[in-house]
């Protein structure tokens, strides 16, 4: 009996509004995360991730707010993203009803933010989100990168995944940061070898564009795969994901 | 309307326990108040992270003592994740032995699985006869945690009821939930498992009424 691939959408929010293009037809207000989301669960999405984009710091307030009427609507994992800095914005994100944070910057620039978190709240609470490419740089080939792939880290990312596993997180959020809006299918290189160096659950991210593309994620070693506009565009429905995921054999949730 | 009370003793998200109860029609209070809890129809127990942690805060706001009175007097708790493993009688981690509340016998360890945390959704074997998994027996439920119930021996004998022991497999098998009497207990997180979820509280609220 072994566990259900997870498919997870990822919902990007600024001041309260999902943006980032998100044309769902029979929605009132699209830009609504809550209805966004209620939506997403009626299709049977098995997990949600927001991720903060604000800029300011009473924006950020607002996605408490939209935490907290997202977590009383829908009864599914909320996984939130983007502005998590201390160990105060963890505690604040999981009373207003998240269930784990995703950590990125904050924990390149202090890794020791991990242990903190791990020690307080358990390590299951953590996703580390690692944006990833290649790069002749590093011993691996893959490099770890911030802001969307733009500045380089000059780390080497099966490293950086190593080190942040010994502090403790609960799983690895893999974005690749060459496959990243291209839609020519997830990393399948970068998610095997990444599996081979860790026992932690992995998300595949970055570059789904088909609906056997989340197959083969999972057949490198995927444990869940995450896409955003392929979804909120409708390009492609989770009920046809997890379709295609039974019919190779993937079990999935009902 | 069924009264419930969410033990508040410092331990992660408790407002999704709180709301997904209330969406099946239960009044819940999420509250460290003692004698809120003793009273209610009744009572959660949540929990998150470690399993020493939690059973310190536990024993420190004196709630183990409303846990066993409760029991005592056949009135309703369910623990919930850690809040079901700390109710056995002891937890091992890191090597270091913590004992438990102690009202069902059996030892919490470590998943014996490559892949841990055991992060997901996932199957219960539901035993026969269970009123909290009527008409959810078949459905997947979502699970966050690295430590289980993974021995265990129920020494009733009658006329007493042995206590309904369901069952998941991740690596090794583990108690993935138990009802015994007024106690009931699940190591997944039935406000996080949707439309399952909901119906497994709701059908522990009927039991109450």
């Amino acid at each position: 009996m072994p566990l259900s691939t997870r498919v997870i959408a990822c919902l990007d929010v600024d001041a309260g509004r999902v943006v980032k293009g998100v044309n769902f037809e029979n929605l009132r207000d699209v830009g609504d995360p809550v209805a966004l989301s209620k939506s997403y669960g009626d299709q049977g999405i098995d997990e949600l991730i927001f991720l903060d984009i604000s800029a300011s710091v009473e924006d950020r307030t607002t996605m408490l707010d939209v935490v907290r009427a997202t977590a009383d609507t829908i009864f599914i994992p909320l996984t939130v993203g983007g502005g998590v800095r201390q160990l105060e914005d963890v505690d604040q994100l999981l009373r207003a009803g998240a269930d784990k944070v995703s950590l990125n910057t904050a924990a390149i620039k202090n890794p020791l933010l991990l242990a903190e978190i791990s020690q307080k709240f358990g390590a299951q609470v953590i996703v580390l989100s690692a944006d990833i490419k290649r790069s002749k740089t590093t011993k691996s080939g893959f490099e770890l990168t911030t802001h969307g792939g733009k500045v380089s880290t000059g780390m080497d990312a099966l490293e950086w995944i190593a080190t942040a596993s010994k502090h403790g997180i609960g799983e690895v959020l893999i974005n690749s940061m060459d496959h990243d809006g291209t839609g020519k299918g997830f990393d399948i290189e970068l998610i095997s070898t990444i599996r081979e160096i860790t026992n932690l659950p992995l998300i595949a991210s970055g570059g789904a564009g088909n609906i056997i593309d989340f197959v083969s994620a999972v057949l490198a070693g995927a444990d869940a795969v995450l896409a955003a506009s392929v979804f909120h565009f409708n390009q492609i429905t989770i009920s046809e994901v997890k379709q295609s995921l039974k019919s190779a054999n993937c079990l999935v949730r009902n | 309307m069924t009264s419930v009370v969410v033990l508040d003793y410092g331990s992660g998200n408790l407002r999704s326990a709180q709301r997904a109860l209330e969406h099946v029609g239960a009044t819940v209070q999420v509250s460290s108040d003692l004698t809120l809890a003793k009273n209610a129809d009744g009572l959660v127990v949540p929990g998150v992270g470690a399993f020493a942690h939690c059973v310190e805060a536990v024993i420190k706001m004196g709630a183990d003592k409303v846990i066993d009175q409760r029991l005592a007097r056949n009135l309703p708790v369910l623990g919930v994740c850690v809040g079901m493993q700390m109710l056995f009688s002891s937890g091992i981690e890191g090597g270091e032995e913590t004992h438990g509340l102690d009202q069902l016998p059996g030892i919490v360890t470590k998943l014996e699985s490559p892949r841990v945390p055991h992060m997901g959704w996932n199957q219960v074997k539901v035993d026969s006869g269970s009123s909290l998994f009527a008409g959810i027996e078949d459905s997947d439920f979502y699970f966050v945690h690295s430590y289980a119930v993974q021995t265990f021996k129920s020494t009733v004998e009658p006329p007493f009821q042995s206590p309904k022991i369901h069952k998941t497999v991740h690596g090794s098998e583990f108690v993935s939930a138990i009802e015994n009497g007024p106690l009931s207990a699940v190591q997944f997180h039935p406000e996080k498992s949707g439309d399952a979820g909901l119906h497994l509280l709701e059908n522990w609220l009927m039991s109450i009424q």
